[in-house]
């Protein structure tokens, strides 16, 4: 118990630091994403608001993949449904913002349930395959441009004329849409805290287990499957909605793509599954990496490095896929796991404290 | 009625190229449990490797020549990368069925990524022997020969993997595997040796499809991220076959390839229905596992 | 004489259950040991982590050679045929292709075994899903006598078979026992009492009676064992 309260007090710690950042105007060289090497400056600050979102979204997807054991390969469904949705009910409707707010949780809660108990038909790797086959659908239903509502591969811009002036994607609000996206952040991390460690939390590791004593027991899978399975759509579906607000235009190829959900796989994995604070490490290494390696590659004297070496490392796609082969080889449980070891090897030095019974 | 012919036929050169796609991914599924992703990476590679054989030989060797080792250079590659894939990475994770799916889910991502920087995103075009662009005529019909060519593939790989996995003891090995490998085991067979064949068989299956994909439906361009494009329909006509099932993916890939092209020819042309192919096929998918959850041919090879 | 097989404190874990509990136990050689206890007492996995199934501590030595890490194909080649509880024949197979399956050795002896099992030899092209479970039981017998090996692992050969069967199938037993070590996990007591020479009881996963099979017939003993009376 010591240990989980240390936990939360230094998420809080973090998160005061992380609130306070846009408020430092630091010149640090070297390590920040953004052209500027300066902590508040606006490019750092999306950077950052971008890691959050991708936090939140990957602690969504771990109560699905983590918890409950199952590989779903479709939260851009939701991600995307909270991206178009809110976008769409924004510009092509000009709804108020509150509306548009109600119809994505409307929507995303409508589709989830149906999508969810559709592929929950299927377990193991078929659920894999089919909600694959449905966020494809998805990404080709979007690029189709129905009725002109997505704008298709020339995407959708976001009009501001509907939302307050803190919000609209004026490069002066970047600080505003920063806090927005910790805030956001903040509330994932406590929703999915609170149901993993309430008592379904624990029905649901136990079928991720074994299925079969969940039924023994009297207790239908299914439903604690189809409740992860919407929990983490809404989850995914507000990071969606900030991720608009921040980024101002839904390109299927950003919001509704494999990749995208590959991307929020990998960051789980770096991370480690099923742990409280696995998934924010991996989304915050995943996307600071991504766009540090990007700005890398855009300098001058980048382009004189020899072939070679100048291919690779042009791709973060293909940096972060090598790093990911190397975690799923030689570091299993990913930055949790590697911290959990370590932390046993180290207690296992202390020979004060007595050791654990029973499970040696 | 000419219309409906022609339109049967190039769906059943499009059923052939997703059966060279998926029936390599079903058998590694069946036999390891492997979902493998980087599948997609082979179909891609295949195809590049054509195109660098094929443009930098001496035209002098005629067409059909330059073709045919480009056929031959897209099986290999998908080969041999197949067989490198399992030895090096999914070896080394046997009994982490889903750490083996994320390792192929990083190898696609990182070879991509290269393929991307290498040679950018921007499609390659293959020299192709311009006999491909012509049609035979039969009566009032005109069947592209470039259809030919994919469906006889399929259907040579088709009957030559029944044989296989009929005839040979490798092919009973890996029927007796899909079923129950711990047995396969404990009669005194190294199944390890099995699970690299069928890496290696499905890769160059997937290699093949890769370049019949180009030239048959890509009007003859390579890029980075045909397979990955391609893979999504495999996965779909695994899925609806059965995980497992040579003969379920062959049917699947009928009902996938006729579904898509029929639908894409008769509703597309309507406004907002550019993607009723694709959308339909996922469609298809939705029905058959509310009706069988486990594909059409589930748990038979 | 020198043991056939020798484990000494195996302990296997499965699924957060501690199903092996330090088993030791030893098979002479040219014998027949017999492997008794409940359900559920952990015969079947004794058996399988002796063939190299299951993940297992302790050490294993099977034929004079320690085979503790050893995968389960290289623990079969070194001679050691295995018959598995409910069969495990390749119902998508024929028996055919089932028996051709089986085949290690450059000469396998398919006369002795159509000898034993002329029905076999009628039903070589019929898919082994779709005969009955004494014909299945003959099939998986049969895989495991073509190589002529000199250790034979058959875990539970009688059951769910008729009467009729049992008594056809333990004569095949018997016959083969002249010539091989044989190490059977058996609940069917007649059937123990015709082949084996020892018993070890097994109880929650460890030895808890070894001895010659004249102690089946000390009832007081089998009923604090086994729960029957013999």
């Amino acid at each position: 118990m010591r240990g989980r309260a240390l936990g939360i007090t230094l998420g809080a710690a973090l998160v005061a630091l992380l609130a306070l950042v846009p408020l430092i105007g630091l010149h640090v060289p070297w390590v920040l994403p953004g052209t500027v090497d300066v902590v508040n400056a606006t490019g750092t600050l999306e950077v950052l608001a971008l890691c959050f979102i991708f936090a939140g979204v990957a602690l969504g997807y771990d109560v699905l993949f983590g918890y409950t054991g199952l590989l779903s390969l479709g939260p851009v469904t939701f991600f995307g449904t909270g991206v178009y949705v809110f976008d769409i009910a924004l510009s092509r409707w000009g709804w108020p913002l509150a509306s548009a707010l109600g119809l994505t949780v409307a929507v995303t809660l409508v589709l989830a349930l149906v999508l969810g108990a559709i592929s929950l038909r299927v377990g193991g790797i078929a659920f894999a395959m089919v909600t694959l086959a449905f966020a494809q659908a998805f990404y080709y239903l979007v690029e189709d441009n129905p009725h002109n509502l997505t704008g298709g591969d020339t995407g959708l811009a976001l009009s501001s004329t509907r939302l307050p002036a803190l919000l609209s994607g004026a490069v002066s609000n970047t600080r505003s849409l920063y806090w927005l996206a910790l805030v956001y952040l903040v509330l994932a991390a406590a929703v999915v805290r609170v149901v993993t460690t309430s008592a379904t939390g624990h029905v649901l590791v136990a079928v991720r287990e074994n299925e079969q004593r969940v039924e023994v027991l009297g207790l239908r899978p299914f439903g604690f499957k189809l409740a992860a399975f919407t929990l983490s759509s809404l989850v995914a579906a507000g990071g969606g909605v900030v991720y608009i607000l921040l980024i101002g235009t839904a390109v299927p190829s950003a919001v509704a793509s494999t990749t995208l959900t590959l991307s929020i796989l990998v960051m789980v994995v770096l991370g480690g599954p099923g742990s409280a604070w696995g998934p924010v490490a991996g989304a915050f290494a995943y996307v600071y990496l991504q766009q540090y390696l990007l700005k890398v590659a855009a300098e001058p004297s980048f382009a004189s490095l020899p072939a070679v070496a100048r291919v690779p490392l042009s791709q973060p796609q293909f940096l972060l896929g090598a790093i990911f082969v190397l975690f799923v080889l030689f570091v299993p449980g990913g930055f949790a796991g590697a911290v959990a070891r370590a932390r046993a090897r180290l207690a296992s030095r202390r020979p004060a404290a007595p050791p654990p019974r029973g499970d040696a | 009625m000419t219309v409906l012919a022609d339109l049967t036929f190039s769906a059943l050169a499009l059923s052939a190229v997703y059966f060279l796609a998926a029936s390599g991914l079903s058998l590694i599924y069946g036999l390891m449990d492997v979902l493998n992703f980087a599948h997609g990476l082979f179909m891609t590679l295949g195809a590049y490797a054509a195109w660098d054989l094929t443009t930098h030989l001496a035209s002098g060797l005629g067409a059909p020549t330059i073709f045919a080792l480009g056929v031959g250079a897209s099986i290999i590659a998908g080969a041999v990368v197949a067989g490198l894939t399992e030895l090096l990475l999914i070896r080394p994770l046997y009994g982490r069925p889903i750490s083996q799916i994320l390792v192929t889910i990083g190898l696609d991502l990182a070879a991509v990524g290269l393929l991307l920087g290498g040679f950018g995103s921007n499609s390659l075009s293959l020299p192709v022997p311009l006999w491909f662009f012509e049609a035979t005529h039969w009566g009032a019909l005109n069947l592209p020969n470039a259809d030919f060519v994919a469906l006889a593939a399929g259907i040579v790989v088709l009957v030559g993997l029944e044989w296989f996995l009929r005839r040979t003891r490798y092919g009973i090995i890996i029927r007796a595997g899909v079923e129950n490998r711990d047995m396969v085991r404990a009669l005194g067979v190294d199944v390890g040796r099995a699970f690299t064949l069928v890496f290696v068989l499905g890769g160059a299956m997937a290699g093949l499809a890769g370049l019949l994909n180009s030239v048959v439906f890509n009007g003859d361009l390579v890029s980075p991220l045909q397979g990955d494009g391609l893979l999504i329909f495999a996965f779909i006509v695994v899925v609806i076959g059965g995980l497992g099932s040579i003969r379920g993916s062959a049917v699947a890939a009928l009902l996938v390839g006729v579904v898509q092209d029929f639908s894409n020819y008769y509703l597309s042309s309507h406004p907002g229905m550019a993607e009723i192919g694709n959308l339909s096929v996922v469609l298809l998918l939705a029905v058959v596992l509310e009706w069988r959850p486990r594909g059409l041919f589930g748990g038979t090879i | 004489m020198s043991a056939a097989v020798e484990l000494t404190d195996v302990h296997v874990s499965l699924g957060g259950s501690h199903v092996l509990q330090g088993v030791s136990l030893a098979a002479p050689e040219g014998e027949v040991l017999a492997l008794l206890g409940r359900n559920g007492v952990g015969k079947t996995t004794t058996l399988r982590a002796l063939m190299g199934l299951v993940p297992h501590t302790g050490s294993v030595r099977v034929l004079g050679q320690d085979v503790s890490r050893w995968p389960a194909h290289r623990v079969a080649r070194l001679g050691v045929a295995y018959v598995p509880e409910d069969r495990d024949v390749f119902s998508a197979l024929t028996v055919a292709e089932n028996l051709r399956l089986a085949e290690q050795v450059a000469a396998p002896d398919y006369d002795a075994v159509y000898e034993l099992f002329p029905e076999l030899r009628e039903r070589a092209r019929q898919r082994a899903g779709t005969l009955s479970g004494g014909q299945q039981q003959m099939v998986a017998v049969a895989r495991a006598l073509l190589n002529r090996w000199p250790l034979l692992v058959v875990d539970e050969p009688s059951k769910g078979l008729a009467p009729r069967l049992v008594s056809e199938l333990t004569d095949v037993l018997a016959r083969v026992s002249a010539t091989t070590t044989m190490l059977l996990v058996e609940q069917n007591l007649a059937v123990v009492r015709r082949l084996a020479r020892h018993i070890v009881v097994l109880d929650h996963g460890a030895v808890v009676h070894q001895g010659p099979v004249a102690d089946l017939d000390d009832e007081d003993l089998m009923r604090q064992l086994l729960g029957v009376s013999a």
